[in-house]
């Protein structure tokens, strides 16, 4: 960060403090603006009337006990070579983890790209490799391009799991609930990067909520979070775009042809708050052969969360992880008994990890 | 959801008909797959999400940000001088 | 074969073959191909008076080598980092450099090292070479002497290439009273350096990253570079080198062993600008990536200034800065000051660092 980023950050939150004169609550769902957002301790520089909700916005988090226990299922069968991103190695399952699985013998591997999960299946025609796909639509079209990628070049033993969510209509589930509190969404600017923000005029106009397309340096989450609270302040509900430099109203048209092309929304289940229609994406008929629930025979129980892990309530920001009554003793990272606990960005774990001082 | 940072293409090319960039970010270099952005340039900035492309960065003129920026300056000078320093 | 063709071309006396590239089961078993392993590769890099003497065990005479009233410093330490060889160094030159430095951080100076190798079948003899080649360099430079060591040999499949343990064998003054206990609050501690390096070099080499840089790791000796900040200034509290977990891991520990509160300045921490970089694109965060050529100084402020000019004088420690300070006693806590001065709690690592997507 420049001297002269910090002097304009700062700058932009006094702006906030002058023009606060009610309560109000802004919710993110965006994992990387939740820890931007602690790694700058932007929430102490608010006034005390503003409320930063985190919302289910870590793709880690979200992805249901369900696809989980299918990951397991899968990773556990011969030759298979079960591949992820890193964060979701810590999950906890039913009772145990793709960690706990690889400790088994499971070969579980983590990728910091689809694409290398289409190299290893490359490099290995006798192995079945299967890609974890979860991630908001800020993932998807990378998805999409090593499916499209693996089927020009006919490599045939790769396939996803598809757990991939989207956020329009996780907005919507919030602010259709009756016990909803939020006021405000700051949008995640990685996702509308990709997407446009077109799709959240609908949202803003029916719930009376204002919206404003946010990126994650502490200048852009000041910038958004100003446009917010005034908007609140007069009242208005519109869609602004707080992160131009990547951010169309239109987004990426040939990233989302890719991501219409491969995937269409089905209903889909996030974890701690039930299943959302059309939330997800699922493979389309002309991709099923990449399709790893189709591939591979998956029995599943009927799968019961831990009772004291009061995700759902966080996730939609109606209570707090201090609320939880095993949030720090029963539950912590090292012993996450929810997903929220696990990832860096989760509600839970990032209020026990960077919970400011005043 | 969202780590994306930003780096100067280098070198555009091909690997197995994907298209393909050599980026460079304050000298770390990576392989990136730009087959989401076909209409990036050498020397342009691209937005990057687990080796992918996902935007181009805009040169846009008319950002609002900036206005505002430039508004709340005015502001401070006018009101606080050299003073505070925020 | 053809019952009428045989064909004798005289007695023939299976010799066993024993000039292999590689490592096999008999260079375990202690016999001749033991023998020869010793002599012709191990004794031929890491030989000297002691260790070529060949006994079961070293004598040292206490009188001769530990002066007067100094007490006797021991540590130990095991090696399995993966892969063996990376940029700016090796396993070898981290095995030796590792326990140098661990017995150096008692304030203690280093005089012997024992050294045990486990080796798989398979292993080849080419890098067992590279790797004592290294080790014989960094004890050169440490001025440390292997005095004695032991290798064994498993199945393939049962190791991983090689195994290192090291031992350490140095003395210091009953005067020095440098422990992690020892940090008063008013203290400040200082870094001898950038951070992060080592981690990053290490992730890299591992080839999957997707990405090349010019990052190398920091493995250093710092026995010297201590022993000259030791004479300069006549009260250090306490010596640390920030590894596994890095700064922030390491420091968590010293603030919970001397019941105190340390509180740094994020603008004072020294990162460069790939490593940084790097840890963008993966997602880590560099205050809890491993350093191996870094020690953290708490030490009382009136010393700090002095402290300083004698690590900077070093070539481990041009880059020392006085990063924060320890500002009371407490249950034990890491504070930060980012630089919009807003302040954080910083945890210990919870288990493995996963890079993340969010």
């Amino acid at each position: 960060m420049s001297a002269e980023s910090i002097q304009q950050t700062k700058l932009v939150l006094n702006e906030v403090r002058r023009i606060t004169t009610k309560a109000w609550n802004i919710m993110e769902i965006c994992g990387g603006q939740t820890h931007a957002i602690m790694e700058f301790g932007l929430d102490q520089l608010l006034p005390e009337q503003i409320t930063l909700i985190h919302g289910p916005g870590c793709p880690v988090c979200v992805t249901s006990l369900e696809s989980i226990e299918r990951a397991l299922s899968i990773a556990r069968q011969p030759g298979v070579i079960f591949t992820s991103f890193g964060d979701m190695l810590r999950v906890p399952g039913a009772n145990n983890d793709l960690f706990g699985a690889r400790a088994n013998g499971a070969d579980v591997r983590v990728v910091y790209s689809p694409m290398d999960a289409v190299k290893l299946a490359q490099s290995n025609p006798e192995k079945k490799v299967v890609f974890f796909a979860i991630g908001f639509e800020t993932t998807v079209p990378s998805i999409a391009t090593s499916i499209l990628h693996a089927e020009k070049n006919q490599i045939s033993n790769f396939s996803i799991l598809p757990a991939n969510v989207l956020v329009p209509p996780a907005m919507q589930a919030i602010l259709s609930s009756p016990d909803n509190q939020v006021n405000a969404f700051l949008a995640a600017g990685h996702v509308c990067a990709i997407m446009g923000y077109w799709e959240y005029e609908a949202i803003a106009k029916q719930y009376k909520t204002p919206i404003v397309v946010t990126g994650f340096e502490a200048l852009d989450l000041a910038m958004g979070i100003l446009m917010t609270v005034r908007q609140l302040e007069q009242d208005r509900f519109e869609v602004e775009n707080a992160y131009p430099r990547y951010v169309t109203r239109e987004g990426n048209q040939t990233a989302q042809a890719m991501i219409r092309q491969v995937f269409e929304p089905v209903d889909r289940q996030w974890r701690g708050i039930g299943t959302i229609p059309k939330s997800g994406l699922g493979l389309r008929k002309e991709y099923q052969n990449f399709d790893a629930v189709q591939l591979f025979d998956l029995p599943l129980d009927d799968l019961k969360e831990s009772p004291l892990c009061i995700a759902g309530s966080v996730l939609r920001g109606i209570a707090k992880p201090t609320d939880c009554p095993t949030f720090s003793t029963l539950c912590t990272p090292s012993h996450p008994l929810g997903a929220p606990m696990v990832s860096a960005e989760g509600a839970c774990s990032a209020c026990y990890h960077y919970h400011g001082v005043n | 959801m969202c780590l994306g940072i930003p780096g100067k293409i280098l070198e555009i090319y091909e690997v197995d008909r994907t298209l393909m960039a050599k980026v460079d970010f304050e000298g770390v270099l990576q392989e990136v797959c730009i087959a989401t952005t076909p209409e990036a340039q050498i020397d342009q900035y691209v937005l990057v999400h687990a080796g992918f492309a996902l935007n181009l960065l805009s040169d846009q003129e008319a950002d609002e940000t900036l206005k505002i920026l430039k508004d709340l300056e005015a502001f401070n000078q006018e009101f606080y001088g050299d003073e505070n320093r925020a | 074969m053809d019952q009428n063709k045989l064909s004798l071309q005289g007695p023939l006396c299976s010799v066993p073959i024993n000039d292999h590239q590689q490592i096999v089961i008999g260079h375990g078993a202690g016999g001749n191909l033991t023998h020869d392993l010793i002599k012709t590769v191990f004794q031929k890099h890491l030989g000297n008076a002691i260790l070529n003497l060949g006994n079961d065990a070293a004598l040292l005479s206490m009188h001769a080598e530990v002066p007067q009233g100094m007490q006797l410093v021991v540590s130990t330490d095991a090696h399995i980092v993966s892969p063996l060889f990376f940029a700016g160094g090796d396993i070898g030159r981290l095995s030796i450099c590792g326990t140098v430095n661990d017995v150096s951080m008692l304030g203690a100076i280093p005089k012997y090292m024992t050294a045990t190798f486990i080796l798989e079948e398979g292993f080849l003899i080419s890098d067992l070479e590279k790797i004592l080649t290294s080790m014989a360099q960094a004890c050169l430079e440490a001025d440390v002497k292997i005095i004695a060591a032991d290798t064994k040999v498993t199945e393939k499949g049962k190791s991983d290439g090689i195994f290192i343990s090291t031992t350490g064998f140095g003395w210091v003054s009953p005067k020095r009273q440098i422990s992690g206990q020892n940090a008063k609050p008013g203290d400040l501690v200082i870094v001898s350096g950038p951070l992060g390096n080592h981690g990053i070099a290490v992730a890299e080499a591992r080839g999957n990253l997707g990405f090349q840089s010019q990052i190398r790791s920091d493995v250093a000796p710092l026995n010297h570079m201590i022993a000259g900040l030791l004479e300069s200034v006549p009260e250090v509290h306490v010596l640390r080198d920030p590894t596994r977990g890095g700064l922030a891991t390491t420091l968590v520990e010293i603030a919970k062993q001397s019941q105190v509160t340390i509180k740094l300045n994020e603008e004072d921490i020294l990162i460069d600008q790939d490593v940084r970089s790097a840890c963008d694109l993966l997602g880590l965060d560099p205050l809890y990536m491993a350093n191996e050529g870094k020690v953290i100084v708490i030490l009382p402020e009136e010393f700090a200034e002095k402290a300083l000019e004698s690590l900077q004088k070093h070539p481990y420690g041009k880059q020392a800065r006085m990063i924060g300070k320890v500002e009371s006693s407490s249950e034990g806590n890491l504070l930060l000051k980012t630089l919009l001065g807003t302040t954080r709690h910083l945890d210990r690592l919870a288990g493995e660092m996963l890079p993340r997507i969010c």
